[in-house]
Formats: structure tokens, C-alpha cells, sequence
């Protein structure tokens, strides 16, 4: 059994962090350059910890599968960031934030890591209008916010609908800078394939170089994981294509313990599918139910024209059944919610697995607004339906353009058709206070750890976690291990090196000789079919042991039949897909029984099994408040449950009500 | 729902120093509602199925936003949707029957890693010449404590929007890189909090560019119609300008 120690501090939760942070080891500057410390992707929270740790000035090698480092899945975010600066003077405070995380996530989180998020939260802010992060503002020059789900208060920065990316690309240029001066050494399109544990410690990596197929040994003193989640076990997400698990996969079967695998975030405003050749799918930020009326026609299977259905016979589900935060409920809340009204028979369009998001109501609100500041003498309803346009144009015009590409319809002037998608994963590596896996030296941070999110995900909070772990957490807590470690680097021919190439080659070999009749995604997709009919939205007992057996059946099949072309040294993108759905199918295995062991619902993890009477998660906090922490088992055998218990001292803990 | 039959002439290139050549593929059954990429993975399934080696192309987010894909597609790139990247583009605007040519951003600068995958590193190396504010991490003032006009962050903001993509440089005729970097130096140029290095920055950054064999701009202007953020020409105005001023100083 792994020993799970959170290594929380004593002491008063609001001086926590910055008691530890002052009694802490440190290493002293001269000795920093000593230490070599790997970064793997380039995300917020690889690029941001990459640069900062630069800037201390460790020697540090940052590694993305991507072409550049501007291209990891953080520059796809839509909406916004958090922080708790009260600008708006509403009430906000750094409690309030920490509060709203933890209940949002349905009190499945660690309370110490939760405060310390919202605590660096402001400091974030700063940071990034430092760096040049264009954030949208008011006539009068100060920083705007907005408004996002779980939330009473308006504490969400943003930049258009492109947070992530002006996000990212300050993370980016940061980084930039540093490999300008040579403190960091940036290794594109590698991808890492194994994780080198040396007596109990991690000491490197084995990459593979995506053009030529190079396999390489990198030494480090310290490795952090940022690496993204897993929620393309679905095939079908809002992830990138080429987003994976196998970094942190691997660490897994290494020996870090994986923390609540099933705690998956299906985000309730996403484009619907539209055909079997679909390869992924898009988000509609959350920052649009700040504007957008959620509703589906009171009559089964009304076939008018959503323009044509009176405001008597549309159903605006959100706001009758939650009264006090209307459409500005949790991710988890608002896709149940869909589903159900779906399930029921009311959805619309041609899948009718889809519900209409209307701005004709904020274009109006907005457009008689527009016109009193204009003085327009009684304006008609086309003149105001043109200011009001123009207002959601300048919040949201990039998320309008990209609706209207993928579908072919105009949401101006008809309802966007929206439905729930696979967006984030809570879970992650299990990592300590320090942001430190069961594998001393092995660090995970950003979505590729467990820690802040607990059963659910607060809307504008991931980019808030990357950034918070990358820029003011990781440049801390690395001293407390390196300082303890020898500066002496251990020489890429040790062993455990050897043997680690050697396990990624015959993985390789192993992939590209079964020559079979199925091609990668073929399989992907079948996965993910399992994944989102029997571990998706809603989960029961019957269907998980169902799907735990299907996954390996496939798995099966898979090293059985897959069809990889080529050779290992060359540009070979099938090879890529396949080392990663590989994974997937371990992984998906994994998150089955996580489900299965867990009999009570929380947050996105909902067993019908355990609901209330309305159709609210039931919590069950007598036996299940903890962080499952799986550990590998060796092949064949069921991984171990180790359990970190989770104390309430500062929130007590209720059934979560948004009403 | 309408499918079509389409004859693809597409650019094929083992590696960086083998001699490429354009192979013609039939795909039937094509859906309108696929975007193009899409269409290139059902190609690459039926290849795979075949034996043959699919076609390797640079994608990621598919929501036009992360940069990674482009392509040339009946001489166009990203194709003829008007400020659109490649995986945005849909079927729907292609016939049944229709011929279409798909290759490469071409560029020296952008040398061909496979078939339409292209080096674009040299962007990375521009923007590491300067393309940032030099301030590390922790003991910056409030945010609010830096003031900027409504309109001057909406400017600075239309200019950071840019995805570096390289449709501007596939483009010109030049292969200037010149709307990439300028919008980088607008954006930063433009802002408070960019002023201490405004001048070094244009300098290094152009330096950089030059290094790298990107072409000089001529005023065409091609690249910010073809630009799928619709990064504006007057960012290179304000490129030159800075240049000019920084020369001076």
C-alpha cells in the first residue's frame, strides 16, 4: 500500500500557505542552476511553471508534443479566469472563492490546496496585466468582469471569448524569453513515452521525437507532469485531438497513485453531434449563460421553429427548477438537467438530443439600453435588435462565429442547439500539498493533478488552477525536495534508463507488428461509445460491470487486431494515436471501477442508484468522503484503493443547493 | 442531407529531403456537414484500410484557435471560407464532383516535415528574439493600478488574437512574415506596460525575421485578407513606424 501523506500544514487555514512558505526549504541561488528540472507540456501550467522556475534560475527542459509551445489545449479556453479581487465591490473575498470551489465541487476536495487557490487567485491577475495579457475593461480603464456558473458574485476576468489563449500566449512569451536567455531548453514535438523511477525516485524521462522517431534519455533532477486530463478516453470531448493520458498513465503504472479517475466534467453547452465521421467537439462557453435563456417547448416533440413557439409554451428548465442561480448553475447541475429534459422526449433538432441557449432576450435587454444611451426617440424593434446585436457581438462574437461554421445556423437570429460534452477531468495524479505524486521528485500540476476541483469544476477555475500551480505554487514547494537531493546527475547509461528505452521500444515494435484489420480510431471511437453510454452522465452499478468488461474485451482485440502502418522512424501520426489509445483503454478500465467503488453520487459523478427525490446528487458522506487514490497493481491484478481522508474544519458539510 | 464524390490532388512528401509530388485519391460519400478535416480523416481511414501510408497533416484543437493546422486548398490557405482556418472550414462548400488541390504552407522558411506538415519554428525563434515583457514572476503592481483605455486594450487585444498559423506567410508572395511579427509588436506596442522595450524589441524581432529568410513586405496586402483572425495591415504600419523610431534613437 502506498502511503498517502498530504503534508497539509498546522495552523489557521487563512496563514497556511504563507506560514509553509516561509519555513520551507530552499535551495540558494548558486546551487539552483545545479538542478535539472524536466517540465513535460507546455500548457498554463507547464509553461508558466517552466519560465518561473527559469527565472529562479534552475535549468530547466520543457518538453510539448505540439509543433511550438503556443499550442497546447489551454489556448482553447473560452470564457474566463477567477479571481478573488472584489474590483466589483460585491462581496467577493478570498473565503467566498474558497467556499464557492469547494461547494461547487461537492465537497470532494482538499480544503488547504482549495484556500491556497483562491488566495494566489489575485496575485494571477497582476501577473498576467504585467506580462500584457490584453483583459477586456470598462470606458474607465479598470479591468471588466463577468459572471459564471456556481457563483453569486461577479469575479471572472476575460478576454473576448479567447481567455485561454491571451492566457497562454502571456505564459508563452514568458517562457519565451527564457529560452531566449538558454535557462530553458524547449523540446517540441516530443513526446514523453516513460517515466525513469531510480531507487524510488524519479529521475528522467524517455521521449520520443515525433519526426524522426528518435528515442531519447533526459536526466532530471525533479519531473513535473503538466500534461492536461483525459477526457479523450471518450473519443469524442472539447479536448484536443491529440491531448492524452499517457504521461500520467505511465506514472500511474509506475507507482503515483491515480486520485478519483471517474470524476469527469461533461460541460453542459457544447455543439451536438452531428454524424458518425464526427472527430471531436466544440464548446459554447459557459460565459454564454450569463446572456443565454436555457429552455426546450413544453410539448413532447413540438416540431415549430424555435422562433415560432410562444413564451407561454417554452419550458425554461434552469430557472424554474433553480430559482436562486437560474442558468448560472454548476457544469454538473445544467448537463443532468439537459439530459433529463432530452430523455424525456422534450429535446430538440434533428438528434432531438439538444436544447435551445436564446439571446433574444439579453439582445433586447442590451438594445433598449444601447438606445437610452443614444437618446433614440422611440426606437423601433429592428433598431434595437441591431444595438443589442452589437453588444453580444463585442462579449461573444468569436463563439457566435464558430457557431455558425460548425452549423450552418445564424444564433443572432435562432437559438443556439446545445448538449452536454466531455470537457475536463477532475481526477488526476494524486499529488500532496507540495503538488507531489506518491513518486518523490514526480510533480503533477494543472488539470494532470486531482487536487482543487473535488466532484465538479467551477466554471473559470481551470485556467486559475494551471496558472496558480505554475507561476506560485511549484517555484515554492520544488526547494522543500531539491534542497535534500545531491546536485550530482546520475548518467543516462544507469540501468533504469536502459531499461525504461527498452520497455518503450517493444511497446513500439509490439504496435507496429500486429498488422491487424482495425484501424486506431476505429477502436478509439468503440471505447468511447462505452465510455459515454455506460461511465458518461449518469452511472449505475449494472452498467459499469458491463462496460469494465467490454473495455477489456477491446483491449483484447486491440493488440490483437489493430492496424499501425509504418515504421518508428519516421513522421508516423498513427503510431502516435495508437501508443496513446492504448493507454486509454487501461485507463478507461480504471475510471470504470473508480465509478464502481464509489456507491454514492457527487458533483459529475452520478450513480442513479444514489439521488434524492427531485434527481440531486446523494452524497454519502459517512463512507465516502475521501480521495480514492488507485495504485498500480501489475497487469492483471486489481489496482489497491488507498483512501486520504477529507476534513471539513472551515465549510461545513451540506447538501449542495443551488435553488 | 447531400454527400459528394470528390477527386483530391493532394501534396505527398516522405520527409524533409525527399522530392514531393501531388497523388490524386477519389473519396465518395462525403457529408456536407464534415469540416475539412474530417473529410481528410475518413481519406486516412480508407488508406490505412488499403495499406497505404495516410496523409500526415499538423491539427490539434479543431476549433480554430490553436494554430497547428493549414493548408493550401485550391490555391488558398486555409480555402476559400473567409477568415477560417482549415479545421473550420466545412464541406458544405464544395459540389459533388468537385476537384480540389490540397498542399503545404509553402515557404523556405517553412520547410516541409511530411506531406503537408510544415517546420514553422521559426516563429517560435521571432517571438523569443523579443516578443515579450520582461518581467518575471511575482512583485508586480495591482492590476488596477495600470489604467488602459477601452479602446487601446480592444487594439492591443485584435492584434494578440493572432494564432500564428502562418497563412499570412503561405500567402504573400514574398513569404513575408511580416503581419506575424507586426501583430506581436502592435500588441505589446500598444499597451503601458510594453513602452520600456517598445524600440529593442522592433529591432530584435525584425532581426530575427530577416535571419530567418522571410521576404520583405510589398503593401499587397493578401495576407490580411487571407489571415484567418483578420489581423489588420495597419499592424504593420505601426511595425514600420517603431522600426523608423527605434533606427533614429
Amino acid at each position: 500500500m502506498a502511503k498517502l501523506d498530504s503534508k497539509i500544514p498546522e495552523g489557521d487555514i487563512a496563514t497556511k500557505w504563507s506560514k509553509y512558505k516561509s519555513k520551507i526549504k530552499i535551495v540558494a541561488p548558486h546551487n539552483k542552476r545545479k538542478y535539472k528540472v524536466l517540465v513535460v507540456g507546455s500548457g498554463l501550467a507547464g509553461a508558466s511553471a517552466a519560465a518561473s522556475l527559469a527565472e529562479l534560475g534552475y535549468n530547466v527542459h520543457c518538453f510539448c508534443y505540439q509543433d511550438s509551445p503556443r499550442r497546447a489545449h489551454s489556448i482553447a479556453a473560452q470564457g474566463g479566469i477567477n479571481a478573488a479581487k472584489n474590483y466589483r465591490n460585491d462581496g467577493d473575498s478570498v473565503f467566498r472563492l474558497f467556499y464557492d470551489t469547494i461547494k461547487g465541487g461537492d465537497f470532494r476536495a482538499r480544503e488547504a490546496n482549495v484556500y491556497r487557490l483562491a488566495e494566489v487567485s489575485v496575485n494571477i491577475i497582476d501577473q498576467c496585466v504585467a506580462q500584457g495579457v490584453p483583459f477586456a475593461r470598462e470606458y474607465g480603464g479598470l479591468l471588466d468582469n463577468r459572471s459564471f456558473g456556481g457563483t453569486q458574485v461577479s469575479r471572472t476576468f476575460y478576454a473576448a471569448g479567447q481567455t485561454g489563449q491571451q492566457l497562454l500566449l502571456g505564459a508563452y512569451q514568458a517562457l519565451s524569453r527564457q529560452i531566449n536567455m538558454g535557462t530553458v531548453k524547449m523540446h517540441p514535438r516530443k513526446e514523453l513515452l516513460e517515466i525513469v523511477v531510480i531507487d524510488g525516485k524519479a529521475k528522467g524521462i524517455i521521449t520520443r521525437d515525433l519526426e524522426n522517431g528518435r528515442i531519447e534519455r533526459h536526466f532530471g533532477h525533479a519531473v513535473l507532469l503538466a500534461t492536461g486530463g483525459y477526457g479523450n478516453v471518450f473519443y469524442l470531448s472539447t479536448n484536443a485531438k491529440n491531448s492524452n493520458a499517457t504521461a500520467i498513465f505511465r506514472a500511474y503504472k509506475k507507482g503515483a497513485c491515480f486520485g478519483n479517475p471517474c470524476f469527469t466534467q461533461i460541460h453542459p453547452t457544447c455543439i451536438p453531434v452531428s454524424g458518425d465521421y464526427q472527430s471531436k467537439l466544440t464548446l459554447m462557453s459557459e460565459s454564454l449563460r450569463n446572456d443565454g435563456r436555457v429552455w426546450v417547448p413544453k410539448n413532447k416533440g413540438d416540431q415549430r421553429h424555435p422562433n415560432q413557439i410562444p413564451e407561454d409554451e417554452r419550458d425554461y428548465y434552469l430557472e424554474r427548477r433553480y430559482p436562486a442561480f437560474g442558468n448560472l448553475v454548476p457544469r454538473d447541475v445544467a448537463s443532468r438537467a439537459a439530459k433529463e429534459r432530452c430523455d424525456a422526449g422534450y429535446g430538440v433538432g434533428p438528434s432531438k438530443m439538444a436544447v435551445y441557449l436564446d439571446f433574444a432576450s439579453a439582445i433586447m435587454r442590451y438594445g433598449k439600453i444601447e438606445a437610452n444611451k443614444l437618446k433614440l426617440d422611440n426606437p423601433t424593434h429592428e433598431q434595437i435588435k441591431e444595438l443589442g446585436k452589437g453588444i453580444i457581438k463585442e462579449k461573444y462574437g468569436n463563439l457566435f462565429e464558430m457557431y455558425e461554421k460548425i452549423t450552418n445556423e445564424n444564433p443572432y437570429e435562432v437559438p443556439m442547439r446545445i448538449y452536454p460534452a466531455v470537457h475536463y477531468t477532475m481526477g488526476g495524479l494524486w499529488v500532496d500539498y507540495n503538488l507531489m505524486t506518491t513518486i518523490p521528485g514526480l510533480y503533477a500540476l494543472g488539470e494532470a493533478n486531482f487536487s482543487d476541483h473535488g466532484a465538479n469544476r467551477l466554471g473559470a477555475s481551470a485556467l486559475m488552477q494551471g496558472l496558480a500551480d505554475g507561476y506560485f505554487v511549484i517555484p515554492y514547494t520544488i526547494g522543500d525536495y531539491l534542497a535534500d537531493e545531491p546536485t550530482t546527475e546520475i548518467s543516462t547509461d544507469h540501468p533504469a534508463f536502459v531499461d525504461a528505452e527498452n520497455a518503450v521500444r517493444t511497446r513500439i515494435t509490439n504496435l507496429l507488428s500486429i498488422n491487424g484489420n482495425r484501424t486506431v480510431d476505429e477502436f478509439h471511437r468503440a471505447l468511447g461509445k462505452i465510455m459515454w453510454d455506460y461511465c458518461g452522465m449518469a452511472r449505475n452499478k449494472e452498467g459499469l460491470e458491463y462496460a469494465r468488461n467490454e473495455i477489456r474485451k477491446l483491449r483484447e482485440e486491440f493488440w490483437k487486431d489493430v492496424k499501425v502502418l509504418g515504421k518508428n522512424e519516421t513522421f508516423n501520426q498513427s503510431l502516435e494515436k495508437a501508443g496513446r489509445v492504448a493507454d486509454f483503454l487501461e485507463l478507461g478500465e480504471l475510471m470504470v471501477i473508480d465509478a464502481l467503488h464509489r456507491n454514492e453520487s457527487c458533483g459529475g459523478h452520478f450513480r442513479e442508484e444514489y439521488q434524492t427525490p427531485e434527481g440531486e446528487a446523494l452524497r454519502d458522506d459517512e463512507n465516502y468522503c475521501y480521495a480514492a487514490a488507485w495504485e498500480y497493481a501489475g497487469e492483471n491484478n486489481e489496482p489497491i484503493l488507498n483512501k486520504e481522508p477529507l476534513t471539513f474544519e472551515y465549510v461545513k458539510l451540506t447538501q449542495r443547493s443551488y435553488k | 442531407m447531400r454527400t459528394m464524390k470528390l477527386t483530391l490532388h493532394i501534396w505527398r512528401q516522405e520527409n524533409r529531403n525527399a522530392q514531393g509530388r501531388m497523388e490524386t485519391y477519389l473519396l465518395d460519400g462525403v457529408n456536407e456537414h464534415m469540416s475539412f478535416l474530417e473529410m481528410l480523416d475518413v481519406l486516412n481511414e480508407k488508406l490505412i484500410k488499403e495499406g497505404k501510408d495516410p496523409v500526415a497533416f499538423d491539427h490539434d484543437c479543431r476549433e480554430g484557435i490553436c494554430g497547428s493546422c493549414g493548408m493550401v486548398i485550391n490555391g488558398r490557405a486555409h480555402g476559400p471560407w473567409y477568415r477560417t482556418t482549415t479545421c473550420q472550414l466545412h464541406m458544405r462548400e464544395f459540389k459533388d464532383g468537385d476537384e480540389i488541390y490540397i498542399e503545404p504552407f509553402r515557404a523556405a522558411a517553412f520547410p516541409v516535415i511530411k506531406d503537408l506538415v510544415v517546420d514553422r519554428s521559426a516563429f517560435d525563434r521571432i517571438i523569443q528574439a523579443g516578443g515579450y515583457i520582461s518581467v518575471n514572476t511575482g512583485g508586480v503592481p495591482d492590476a488596477n493600478t495600470i489604467r488602459i483605455g477601452k479602446e487601446t486594450a480592444e487594439q492591443a487585444f485584435a492584434a494578440a488574437t493572432c494564432i500564428g498559423c502562418g497563412a499570412c506567410v503561405a500567402t504573400c508572395k514574398n513569404a513575408s512574415a511580416m503581419l506575424f511579427v507586426s501583430a506581436k509588436i502592435a500588441h505589446l506596442g500598444l499597451l503601458p506596460q510594453g513602452q520600456p522595450e517598445r524600440m529593442q524589441r522592433v529591432l530584435n524581432m525584425i532581426a530575427q525575421m530577416d535571419k530567418e529568410g522571410f521576404g520583405n513586405c510589398t503593401n499587397t496586402g493578401a495576407c490580411e485578407v487571407e489571415c484567418p483572425k483578420g489581423i489588420s495591415l495597419v499592424n504593420i504600419a505601426r511595425m514600420n513606424s517603431d522600426f523608423l523610431m527605434a533606427q533614429l534613437k
